[in-house]
């Protein structure tokens, strides 16, 4: 008997509170279209799949917060779902979220399906870290977090498939958070604010001639091992945060920071989640390197979590001093779209375009374009 | 009686064999026996005994090997249901083995390949009792020479794979020579170019650098002229790269290397579209394989085994793996021996000197179509190619990234990343459901960045019909993931087996890679 | 048109002018040359290629080919003592048939599903030489016994991190060359000594050899010289003993009375396939194979495919699936993963399988008791004849010996030309790569030789050299 997770954010994708904002009297505009979808319905998507599965209904068991959030959905489904004894609010908010979260795990769910956007995201975030795995049903306006599947069904396919035994292989994906504030006046910001244990849906479909390919963790590995070694004595390496960076750290015995710059000369930790500032006195005088691998969904080198690295110290770095670390997976999912930045300041962005070489492998690399 | 309707193009009625048969240990009964060997005569066991007193008792086999025990018939039977649950060429429409060029393999070069004047020989005989065998390997190099344009061959490579490795060899060797092995330590190659362009460099130590398409989908010009510098080696390229599309600024990247005192290799799986038309040596290449069982027919016998032979210019000659055939001043056939005692070359990439009935049948291929009929199968292949990409493309859920309305050589690597969003179905249950239908279909050696895949290569085997039947059955199957995706989803229905569950294969206390293993890691379930 | 086509070709259905034109016309193109508009004009060939004529029919391409090779002279013809890596059996008849089947002969890279078929035959071929060699983990064939010695090289040295190997200096030397160069630059060939009187790997040299910077220890048995190694688990315990693996290659049909490896200590067995069914097609008919414990660490380092059985989410089917599929482990290697996979020689593996399972455990015992048998005999009736030495090396051996002529004052390049007017081909030279041995040549005895063919070789010898 599998248990899963399913919460609905109700107002998801109508610009509320939760998860992106548009201007205001988008929920009114968008009601005025009529037929914008919303959360419960992509929810419901992800679940038709799922009710025929090889386990049957009987074989999974839903574990769901009462009414709106995820019990009614399921029902509707035709599923009989475990309810989980929470207090919701009328008006549901991230607290709401959260709480069901922590509730459905503590119901030993192997995997938690969640309806909404990057800000429900952030929420099951701070709700369990990378203790679950978890699959994003995507029902936000705009979804920057890779945590989400392509559609609903993907969603309940991917859950099926994970669930079924088929897929059982985890990696991390970075969950971002929307500065809202900043959205609001058309400037899109975002923060780093953690990672999710997310199924790996690849690997379904490659054809196997061609043999055995590196796994993405694997990779990870080995591109940290290739950085490593070719790290010189007394120059600093500002190593970046990001799933890809962080076996540099971990091959060299250090900890890491999860959304953190960290600090690293002669193999040794300079100092862990550092500032801009902080940085830029560590530097001053010295030769260093930026370590960085692209964040989100979407391939930022620089803007989308690691704004610790300013355009000064950007600048004084030069392009022929950063380092860019990513997988052949990571580039794939960008189908062919360049590496991106935005860094703040025009010039700086400017700079950084054109080419850069990132290392994809131990003695592999490729060149790629920036935007 | 009514005309028996068959105006259907899609075989609804297909079904694959299906035997639900028994491992073959299951079929042992003890006593049975398959075979008799022949034994020493009274005499000769007078003589020298029961010859396994003559071994050491610690080298004496204690128990004989748990091999099944069965009688003939019965393993005739087996293997022959095995063969009819194996959708091979000569069965099948082979349009889906995108990049692997399944063509037809003439039956009378398997005729020729089993007689015993080729499969008696000893690859160590004197060469003055293989002149037969000798004169076809050396003409055959001679129709490669002019395929291709470049001088001297060998077939030892037994694949694409060990073709590249071959040519890895000779690079290194190349620098090597010239003091500059350590310096000249990168290989670039692109993303659309088989994964073994990358791979078996790796293993002679070179680093290697990936050059992305760019939009048009060919290889990122200004990307590829900051990768090239004082370290590159050489530049392993496919062209056309397995999406089809060829590169036609191809001269300006090998002079680029040259310019640089780097080599250029070939590789040339994707050669069927292009024999006759142009040719390794015009577009600057100093190097390159053919894969024998894919451009020049001969079956891919489920995996080799094949030959992926390698020519080089005459700069590079002394660099090949020995020994090599050469026709002597009188005629007659010998082998070139230098590589035993010169440094430059790299020895030998593989036992003796290739696959002989493989270089047979390539060269009865080619000699039953002479350059007239070389040029009609790359003419026709991507025709046929072109005809697919066409038809394919009128179907609204298909697309095929990068240059739009313009022809692509023999293969397209298209998308249905639109169906996939709009019915959750994915290429590879497409994949599955094709089976249903009696089809192959591939989907990518590169599954990242051309989302949901799907790679076709037609060849110029098919007819127009197949190619009809083959789209009608694609069209059926895309039809039924917006009508009736789950038989998609739980395909296959009418294969040899259903969905395999693969939850034992990464897990060590489960997968079972031989019988013994699998009895003994589920005897107590 | 400078460049002509032909049309109505039987293997080209398209290349019937009204369908071509018709096909073009939906393609808004008029003729075959519109076609490759992609490439440019600068590159085009502008005549057809210099290519001898077509054969006018499929009869006349077979009386062609078949009077080329009406030039050689076979084994079936002659009487052939050769072996050195590609040895003369008996093919079953069955064999040819399974895989001249067109749907295993024509089959490549289906999944487990319409290729059912050759994942069964593949995961019964692991299974049987698994049998065979006594170890749980055997790959889908690679190229041949060089290819796979060496890859298991590569896997030892992955494995323990160094870049040093022993190898016998009794070796193949084209196996060598082989294996030099696919271990080389980064793995470092190191050969070991024999004892001149019984050409046993001289273990006193194995030790001083041996250090922290040795990956493997690979020998071969029996040896390419065909005696039998004596200390093969003393040669194992010293390699385990600075942390290196030992690699053990071997000749499958002398596993039916031989000790397997795995049985002294070996952690890799490899070897060559073509005794097991394959006919010697000029060398043609190799194919390699490498197997291990059931152990995670050794799987991972496979390069090839490893089939495993696997149930499907029908009750009571058989499925297979590809294991370890993601090789996980070749994220620690500061290496660039792992080594290439493409087409091998997949059919000879079916092939050996088809053999295993006619000879079942019977047929392979007495197999090697009859090889066991004759080459005794041969060297028995060779050492009778004055100034020839039936086997120059006091050990045991199984199938090939060398028979040492040096006291004959005749070379064994006039010795196998005279032979050769008698319709004998003679034992391999050794003369120029191990000229410690003098005039010696390596013979080779199976099954398939009878006491006339030992003793008309025996005559011919007597006369030659006397």
């Amino acid at each position: 008997m599998k248990r899963l997770g399913f919460i609905i954010n109700p107002i998801a994708g109508l610009g509320g509170r939760v998860g992106l904002k548009g201007t205001d009297g988008m929920a009114e505009a968008a009601m005025a279209l009529g037929g914008l979808p919303s959360a419960p319905q992509k929810g419901a998507r992800a679940l038709t799949g799922l009710a025929e599965n090889r386990l049957g209904k009987e074989g999974v068991l839903l574990l769901t917060p009462p009414g709106v959030m995820g019990e009614t959905m399921a029902r509707a489904a035709g599923f009989s779902p475990c309810v989980a004894d929470l207090d919701l609010a009328e008006k549901t908010s991230g607290a709401d979220t959260i709480a069901a979260a922590r509730k459905i795990k503590a119901l030993g769910a192997d995997l938690l399906l969640f309806a909404g956007g990057d800000g429900t995201a952030r929420d099951i975030c701070a709700a369990l870290g990378e203790s679950l795995p978890c699959i994003g049903i995507p029902a936000g306006v705009k979804i920057h977090s890779p945590v989400f599947a392509r559609t609903p069904e993907a969603a309940g396919q991917l859950a099926r498939l994970f669930l079924e035994g088929k897929s059982s292989r985890v990696c991390e994906q970075e969950v971002l958070d929307i500065d809202e504030q900043a959205y609001r006046t058309g400037r899109v910001s975002t923060k780093l604010f953690g990672y999710l244990k997310v199924p790996d849906e690849r690997g379904c479909m490659q054809n196997r001639k061609a043999g055995t390919p590196i796994s993405q963790k694997a990779s990870q590995n080995l591109i940290g091992l290739a950085m490593i070694d070719a790290m010189e004595p007394d120059v600093f390496y500002l190593v970046g945060p990001g799933t890809t960076t962080r076996p540099i750290l971990s091959n060299l015995n250090l900890g890491h920071t999860l959304l953190g710059v960290d600090v690293v000369q002669n193999r040794q930790m300079v100092k862990m989640d550092a500032a801009e500032k902080l940085i830029l006195e560590i530097i001053k005088g010295h030769p260093f390197k930026i370590i960085v691998t692209p964040i989100g969904g979407q391939g930022y080198l620089f803007g989308r979590g690691n704004h610790q690295f300013s355009p000064e110290i950007i600048r004084q770095a030069g392009k022929q001093n950063i380092w860019v670390g990513a997988t052949l997976e990571k580039i794939g999912s960008l189908k062919g779209e360049p590496f991106l930045v935005d860094t703040g300041d025009p010039d700086t962005d400017r700079m950084l375009a054109g080419y850069i070489r990132v290392v994809t492998g131990y003695r592999q690399e490729m060149i790629y374009p920036v935007v | 009686m009514e005309r028996i309707d068959r105006s259907a193009r899609v075989r609804e009625n297909f079904h694959q064999a299906k035997w639900d048969e028994p491992i073959i240990f299951e079929l042992s009964t003890k006593g049975e026996r398959g075979i008799q060997v022949p034994r020493a005569e009274a005499h000769i066991r007078d003589s020298v005994g029961d010859g396994i007193s003559l071994l050491p008792s610690h080298m004496r086999r204690a128990v004989p090997p748990a091999l099944p025990e069965i009688s003939q018939p019965r393993v005739l039977r087996h293997y022959m249901r095995l063969s009819q649950e194996t959708l091979g060429a000569d069965v099948n429409i082979e349009i889906g083995q995108g990049t692997c060029t399944v063509k037809y393999s003439p039956k009378i070069n398997e005729v020729l390949a089993r007689l015993p004047q080729i499969t008696e020989l000893h690859p160590l005989q004197d060469p003055q009792t293989v002149q037969g065998i000798l004169e076809i390997f050396h003409r055959t190099e001679g129709m490669l020479k002019e395929i291709s344009g470049l001088e001297r061959f060998t077939f030892q490579p037994g694949g694409g794979s060990q073709g590249i490795f071959a040519m890895a060899s000779m690079a290194y060797k190349y620098f090597e020579d010239k003091g500059e092995e350590k310096v000249r330590d990168e290989i670039i190659t692109t993303l659309y170019s088989h994964p073994s362009d990358a791979a078996a460099p790796s293993v002679k130590g070179y680093k290697i650098i990936h050059i992305p398409p760019d939009k048009d989908g060919y290889p990122d010009f200004e990307a590829f002229k900051m990768a090239v510098g004082e370290r590159t080696a050489g530049f392993f390229v496919a062209n056309p790269e397995d999406t089809g599309v060829y590169n036609s600024r191809i001269l300006e990247f090998t002079t680029l290397i040259h310019e640089n005192g780097g080599l250029c290799g070939y590789d040339q799986a994707n050669a069927n579209g292009l024999l006759g038309v142009t040719r390794a040596r015009e577009a600057g290449f100093d190097m390159c394989f053919f894969n024998l069982h894919k451009t020049f027919s001969t079956p891919h016998g489920c995996g080799g085994p094949a030959c992926g032979v390698t020519g080089v210019t005459k700069a590079l000659e002394p660099h090949l793996p020995g020994p090599l055939i050469i026709k002597k001043e009188d005629n007659s056939f010998g082998f070139d021996t230098s590589f035993l005692t010169d440094p430059r070359s790299v020895g030998k990439v593989r036992s003796f000197y290739g696959v002989a009935p493989v270089v047979l049948k390539a060269y009865s291929w080619i000699m039953s179509l002479g350059a007239e009929g070389l040029y009609e199968v790359a003419k026709v292949a991507v025709l046929n190619n072109n005809y697919l990409y066409k038809k394919l493309m009128e179907i609204p859920c298909v697309d095929a990234p990068y240059i739009r309305g313009r022809q692509r050589i023999e293969q397209v690597r298209y998308t249905i990343e639109r169906l996939t969003r709009e019915t959750g179905i994915t290429s590879g249950d497409i994949q599955r459901r094709m089976m249903d239908f009696g089809m192959h279909y591939w989907t990518s050696h590169h599954p990242y960045h051309i989302p949901e895949p799907i790679t076709l290569e037609p060849t110029e085997t098919p007819s127009r019909d197949d190619l009809d039947e083959y789209i009608a059955t694609l069209k059926h199957v895309f039809q039924e993931a917006y009508d009736t995706p789950e038989i998609i989803r739980t395909a296959p229905h009418r294969s040899v087996c259903h969905q395999v569950d693969g939850s034992p294969s990464d897990d060590p206390d489960q997968w079972a890679i031989t019988w013994r293993s699998y009895l003994r890691k589920t005897a107590a379930n | 048109m400078a460049i002509k086509g032909f049309k109505n070709h039987p293997y080209i259905p398209n290349s019937v002018p009204q369908i071509q034109e018709q096909m073009l016309a939906e393609l808004g193109l008029s003729s075959l040359e519109d076609l490759h508009q992609e490439i440019p004009a600068s590159l085009k060939l502008t005549q057809n290629m210099k290519l001898p004529e077509a054969l006018g029919s499929e009869f006349e391409l077979k009386k062609h080919v078949r009077q080329l090779l009406g030039k050689n002279r076979h084994c079936d013809e002659m009487l052939n003592f050769l072996g050195a890596g590609c040895w003369q059996h008996y093919v079953p008849a069955i064999c040819d048939e399974i895989n001249g089947r067109g749907e295993f002969l024509t089959g490549y890279g289906g999944e487990m599903y319409n290729d059912f078929g050759r994942f069964q035959a593949l995961f019964e071929y692991q299974s049987l030489i698994g049998e065979l060699v006594d170890m749980e983990v055997v790959n889908v064939p690679t190229m041949d016994w060089c290819q796979a010695a060496a890859t298991s090289i590569r896997m030892a040295s992955r494995l323990t991190g160094r870049k040093e190997a022993l190898v016998p200096d009794l070796m193949d030397p084209d196996k060598f060359l082989v294996m030099k160069n696919y271990c080389g630059p980064d793995i470092r060939l190191i050969r070991v000594g024999h004892d001149p009187v019984t050409g046993q790997l001289d273990l006193s040299d194995l030790q001083s050899s041996l250090s922290e910077k040795t990956a493997a220890v690979y020998f071969e048995n029996p040896s390419f010289l065909g005696f039998i190694q004596l200390h093969g688990q003393k040669i194992c315990d010293l390699a385990h003993g600075v942390g290196a693996i030992s690699i053990v290659g071997v000749d499958p049909s002398s596993l039916g009375i031989l000790t397997p490896p795995a049985q002294y200590g070996a952690d890799i067995t490899c070897g060559e396939l073509q005794p097991l069914g394959m006919h010697m097609n000029y060398g043609g008919g190799q194919a390699g194979f490498m197997a291990t414990r059931d152990e995670e660490k050794y799987v991972m380092e496979f390069p090839s495919r490893l089939f495993g059985i696997v149930p499907t989410c029908k009750k009571g089917e058989y499925g297979f699936d590809d294991v370890a599929y993601d090789r996980t482990s070749f994220g620690h290697h500061r290496e660039h993963g792992k080594e290439y996979v493409g087409t091998q020689a997949a059919l000879w593996g079916i092939t050996a399988g088809v053999y295993l399972a006619c000879m079942g455990p019977q047929g392979m015992v007495e197999l090697g008791q009859t090889i066991l048998q004759k080459s005794r005999y041969a060297i028995e009736r060779l050492d009778d004849i004055k100034n020839i030495k039936g086997s120059r090396f006091q050990s045991v051996g199984f199938k090939e010996f060398v028979v040492d002529f040096t006291d004959t004052g005749k070379s064994v390049a006039d010795i196998n030309q005279a032979l050769l007017s008698r319709g004998i081909f003679g034992g391999k030279d050794l003369s120029m790569d191990f000229p410690a041995l003098g005039q010696s040549a390596l013979y080779c005895v199976t099954e398939i030789h009878s006491r006339e063919d030992i003793d008309r070789l025996a005559t011919a010898l007597g006369q030659i050299t006397g």
